[in-house]
């Protein structure tokens, strides 16, 4: 713990802000991850949770603010330059390749990480490798049966793991999920919930998630935006016990 | 997780490996198409040039295929780079040398060139803007060939394209004999590099591009350049098949490069069947062919049946031909 601290975080945000016209959308954002953390980021919907993934991911541009991996400003790059430096995620709704199978969903991405996703000839050594590395993420997964089939085709609950695999195949060393257990029933929610408890230790995750319950067990630090400002940071205890919090769920609560 | 109650014997990961590995491998029946137009040279020798005619455009709507069934890329231009291929395979011939190696070579480098510089530009866009961007480089190119008549012969075509033998030896004659096995040899290069393409980790990249342009982009493919590459690689295909127009016909007319010839072309990839490479070797032969016996028969009316018949497709074969043949597989082996 104490030589991780000392290294640069995985991702850092410092006053990253985001606007629509009027509306605000991510206010002045500082968050910090650093090897291993389990980051939960909470708050109601349209909170802006979604808004802050796109702008480290590089799908929208801040309009102010800046974005640091490893200590390297990574605000102008593209998405897939921070993607080669090491950010991942997930997608709150499904976003697979519909008509390919389920292994081919996850090869698409370790060849797109190991740099043969472009080779038209002599690619067949390299596509075995890509296609047994996804078959062992998905058997990691407890998915493995499902492999061959076309992933529009398995249970909603199995295309969310893949979902996941697919992130996972790129080797991130911060892995943005949001919500991840989304339109799952909550007693199915657990098969995620063990997906994500498994991961990598060393990778920085950072979760978005409605259900406290699972935020309580996953997170050991917890950010809750508000109309796109950080209302409070803290550990789950200190969470818990936040009356701003409270009042934000129970004022949720109440309409 | 019983819940959605499949019992499906479990596959060792080698087995699955193999089996995705496999999906792309060479099946016999595939062997049989090609043995079927080796046939057809000695069983209808009185349709050898309409039959160079059916692989030329074969060629073309194959390379249709990549871009709009494979990559997604819905254009109306490729008539653009079959126009270019023809013309610069005939003024090759004309100013260069009239060995066809060269003016398809030639084509094949002006085409692609003109497929990467215009994709520089279209490939910025999608759907309609794209349709109409494609559509406005046939009209400019169509256009610039009418009014530079001093090179391209304007609206009379380029004539006087001599073709020397093929290899030094077999001379293109009228009968067609030669032309049926150079267009046939050189279609049958191009569907082994379209087959190899499509089975790559290329094909599937453009194929993810195609299914979901976000997630690719979300684990960090170079979306621009695949998709790039792939345009100036269907182009370099069009490109070729203009080429082998012009030396079949000894000809270049402005019909070559007309949004009638992409729409043609569409045509027969919708009739077959998009996406699936085999479409352009069932669309294109049933459009040319029927397109030659109703014009005998009724010449005036045959774009009525063609008309009906791309409705028909559209409404009870959404796809195409081989889609028809997929469906009516399935419904057999549920029936047993
Ligand atoms: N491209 C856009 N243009 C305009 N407004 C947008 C855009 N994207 C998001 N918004 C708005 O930004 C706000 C935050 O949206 P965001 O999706 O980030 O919320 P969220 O916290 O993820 O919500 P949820 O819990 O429902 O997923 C919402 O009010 C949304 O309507
Ligand atoms: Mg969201």
């Amino acid at each position: 713990m104490t030589a991780s601290a000392s290294l640069p975080p995985l991702l850092e945000t410092q006053g990253l802000s985001k606007s629509f016209g009027a509306l605000v959308v991510a206010d002045s954002i500082d968050l910090t991850l650093r090897p291993g953390a389990r980051h939960a980021l909470i708050g109601p919907n349209g909170a802006g949770k979604t808004t802050f993934v796109n702008l480290v991911t590089g799908t929208l541009q801040p309009t102010a603010g800046r974005i640091l991996m490893g200590g390297e400003e990574v605000t102008g790059l593209s998405p897939e330059a921070r993607v080669r430096k090491g950010v991942g995620r997930t997608f709150q709704i499904n976003s697979l390749f519909n008509r390919l199978s389920v292994l081919e969903n996850v090869a698409i991405a370790v060849s797109e990480r190991d740099g043969f996703a472009g080779r038209i000839f002599r690619a067949r050594k390299a596509e075995r490798r890509a296609f047994e590395e996804a078959y062992a993420i998905l058997e990691g997964i407890g998915i493995g049966m499902e492999a061959l089939r076309p992933v529009a085709e398995i249970a909603y609950g199995r295309q969310r793991l893949v979902e996941i695999a697919i992130a996972l195949a790129l080797k991130p060393k911060v892995l943005l999920l949001d919500e991840p257990a989304a339109g799952i029933p909550s007693a199915e929610s657990h098969v995620v919930l063990d997906v994500v408890e498994a991961l990598p230790p060393d990778i920085a995750v950072l979760i978005i998630e409605h259900d406290m319950a699972l935020v309580f067990r996953l997170a050991s630090r917890i950010t809750v935006l508000v109309q796109g400002a950080i209302l409070v940071e803290g550990t789950p205890q200190e969470i818990a016990h936040d009356p701003k919090v409270k009042e934000v769920y129970l004022g949720e609560k109440s309409h | 997780m019983a819940t959605d109650g499949t019992v499906r014997p479990s596959l060792a990961g080698a087995e699955v490996v193999s089996a995705s590995l496999a999906r792309h491998r060479f099946r016999p029946l595939e062997g049989l198409v090609w043995l079927a137009m080796l046939a057809g040279y000695w069983l209808w020798p009185e349709y050898r040039p309409l039959g160079s005619q059916i692989f030329i455009m074969c060629l073309f709507v194959l390379s249709l295929d990549i871009v709009v069934g494979y990559a997604g890329i819905v254009t109306l231009g490729h008539a653009a780079f079959f126009g270019v291929g023809a013309y610069t395979a005939g003024l090759t011939a004309i100013h260069l040398s009239n060995e066809p190696f060269l003016g398809l070579l030639t084509a094949a480098v002006a085409a692609g060139l003109v497929g990467i510089l215009s994709g520089l530009i279209v490939l910025r866009t999608t759907g309609l803007t794209l349709m109409m961007l494609t559509l406005a480089i046939v009209f400019v190119l169509h256009e610039a060939a009418n009014k530079l008549g001093s090179v391209t012969g304007g609206s009379d075509g380029l004539q006087g394209v001599t073709v020397a033998p093929i290899l030094g030896l077999w001379s293109l004659d009228f009968f067609g004999q030669t032309a049926y096995i150079y267009t046939g040899a050189v279609l049958f290069l191009g569907w082994l590099f379209a087959r190899i393409l499509v089975g790559s980790p290329f094909g599937r990249s453009i194929v993810g591009i195609r299914e979901n342009l976000v997630r690719m982009r979300a684990i960090g493919s170079p979306v621009r350049l695949r998709l790039l590459v792939v345009y100036g690689i269907s182009a370099t295909m069009a490109g070729i098949a203009g080429a082998l127009l012009t030396q079949t016909t000894q000809f270049v007319s402005l019909s070559a490069i007309t949004f009638t010839r992409s729409g043609e072309a569409l045509i027969m990839l919708i009739l077959g069947g998009v996406g699936r490479l085999y479409g352009a070797f069932v669309g294109a032969p049933i459009y040319m062919l029927m397109q030659d016996a109703l014009a005998k028969y009724n010449p005036v009316f045959w774009t009525f049946w063609i008309g009906l018949m791309l409705v028909l497709t559209v409404m009870f074969a959404r796809n195409g031909v081989l889609g028809l043949v997929d469906s009516v597989l399935a419904w057999r082996r549920r029936a047993a």
